[in-house]
């Protein structure tokens, strides 16, 4: 059963998001970490690019395969996590803590009611 | 709608992830690539491998037949020896890269990829059809008549004799399976019926691949889980049978073989005899092995830590396009990403510096002496 945090807000692609004012941190969740397992290798975007909601931002490889991390919000990105570039490992040990990618600046605040609550996103990976 | 293996509900028993390979629902992992990989490494694994085929081919004129249509020397078989080897077409490409073994005499077993059962079968077919002793020849697709489990790794010689207690009763006789030589292949009673037992595999490691009727296999699954498991044994899925065959650089069919390409310049040109008289694809090995062939496989290692290299990316050298990967990841024994791909012969040797092109960005790697990962 994957955990599901009820203070986080989530995206369909299956980033989490932690919302601080206008400045929002992303990592994956629980449920991908594990459907991925054994991550191997973190890109993640340059500090200062701007980037669009739904846009790919950042990619995590496991063994098998490369995936795309989507950008959940439009803005710019303001800090990137180098522990996890340095030890992937990470976002499998503690995705929601030490394992998050990066922090955007929201371009528009408001756009964080498009994100799905923790109810909607557990429903989702039950389904 | 996906064919499905004997074993199925046994990989949905165990939580397996299960995915489209050549057609058929099979697990890719249990619980982690790398975790099976290790296991396999270090002491246990068991792959289901049912989906693989299996053809037989007897009779009088067998080995002649055999001879015309593969390419290593199959009069070098006696019953109860197996040995690695090709089926090429008249160009040299490869039709299939398969195990043949003398179950007894003039009686032969062909394992197969599962994803070549049809063009095989079709392609033995019209060999035979036009084969001047084809009546002394007997060719039987027995695919669907066997399940098959591969266990491989440094324990599995303390637990085998368990699984399957006994003295052989056919092809090599030996007191018991762990008696057999690797290679080699015997009969053994198993339950009501009985099992053919080699010592093979595909993943580098000493280990067995276990063939019969479904009932038997689903026992000798279970059985080896239950004997195993003091000895550390794990479920093994397809990721890590593709990590582990490619750190000991054994090709795979569609991505290191297929029909356009030699098996003199996939690198297994040990395997063609060239001296045995003619056969499939013959004229044109002989040229490549006597000239060279215009593209080589080699085996890789990233130079510095990147994202791990993957099929179908390109290989740069000197600054050109020089082929592409045909396998690629991150080697869980090695800590590094290695692969294989195709090059001219000229950046074919050990040391030449390679770029591998990952998401527009070109990384360093070097060719390293096959096998990547050398089993302890």
């Amino acid at each position: 059963m994957s955990n599901v945090p009820s203070d986080l807000k989530y995206t369909k692609s299956h980033e989490w998001v932690r919302v601080d004012g206008d400045v929002v941190t992303v990592g994956i969740t629980d449920h991908a970490q594990h459907e991925l397992t054994d991550i191997v290798f973190v890109e993640l975007p340059e500090t200062g690019r701007k980037v669009k909601a739904g846009e790919p931002c950042a990619v995590v490889e496991s063994v098998k395969t490369a995936s795309d991390i989507y950008a959940p919000l439009s803005g710019e990105i303001l800090e990137i996590n180098q522990s996890v570039v340095d030890d992937p490992a990470l976002v499998n040990k503690e995705p929601f803590a030490g394992g998050w990618f990066f922090k955007i600046r929201l371009s528009a605040p408001t756009d964080i009611n498009s994100l799905l609550s923790p109810d909607k996103y557990q429903a989702q990976i039950k389904g | 709608m996906l064919k499905r293996t004997a074993l199925f509900s046994a990989h949905q028993k165990l939580g397996a992830r299960l995915i489209d390979f050549g057609g058929w629902e099979m697990p890719v992992q249990y619980t982690s690539i790398v975790d099976e990989h290790n296991a396999v490494r270090n002491a246990a694994g068991m792959f289901d491998i049912s989906h693989m085929g299996e053809v037989t081919v007897s009779g009088a004129a067998a080995v002649e037949f055999l001879n015309r249509i593969l390419t290593n020397d199959i009069r070098k078989l006696t019953p109860g020896l197996g040995q690695y080897t090709l089926m090429c077409n008249e160009q040299g490409g490869v039709i299939d890269d398969l195990y043949a073994y003398q179950l007894s005499a003039g009686v032969y077993l062909l394992v197969i990829n599962a994803s070549r059962i049809d063009p095989d079968v079709a392609w033995l077919k019209a060999q035979h059809e036009k084969f001047s002793g084809r009546d002394d020849v007997r060719l039987t697709d027995a695919s669907h008549n066997y399940s098959a489990v591969a266990v491989q790794g440094p324990r599995v010689k303390d637990f085998i004799d368990a699984v399957i207690p006994g003295a052989s009763v056919s092809a090599m006789r030996v007191p018991r399976v762990t008696d057999l030589k690797k290679n080699e292949i015997g009969g053994f009673k198993f339950g009501n019926g009985s099992v053919l037992v080699s010592r093979t595999g595909y993943t580098g490691e000493d280990g067995f691949e276990i063939v019969g009727e479904a009932g038997a296999i689903m026992s000798v699954w279970d059985k080896i889980l239950q004997a195993g498991a003091a000895h550390g044994v794990k479920p093994c899925g397809l990721g890590a049978r593709d990590t582990l065959r490619t750190e000991v650089c054994y090709p795979l069919y569609g991505h290191e073989l297929d029909e356009q390409t030699t098996p003199i310049e996939a690198g297994v040109g040990f395997f063609v005899a060239l001296d045995k008289g003619d056969f499939n694809g013959r004229s044109v090995l002989a040229d490549q092995k006597a000239k060279g062939a215009k593209k080589k496989l080699v085996a890789f290692r990233m130079a510095d830590r990147s994202a791990p290299p993957r099929p179908h990316y390109p290989i740069w050298v000197d600054g050109a396009n020089a082929g592409v990967v045909t396998s690629g990841t991150q080697s869980p024994s090695l800590n590094a990403g290695i692969g294989m791909g195709y090059v001219p012969p000229a950046s074919a040797g050990p040391g030449t510096k390679l770029e591998i092109e990952i998401r527009g960005k070109r990384f360093a790697a070097v060719v390293v002496k096959k096998p990547i990962y050398k089993v302890r």
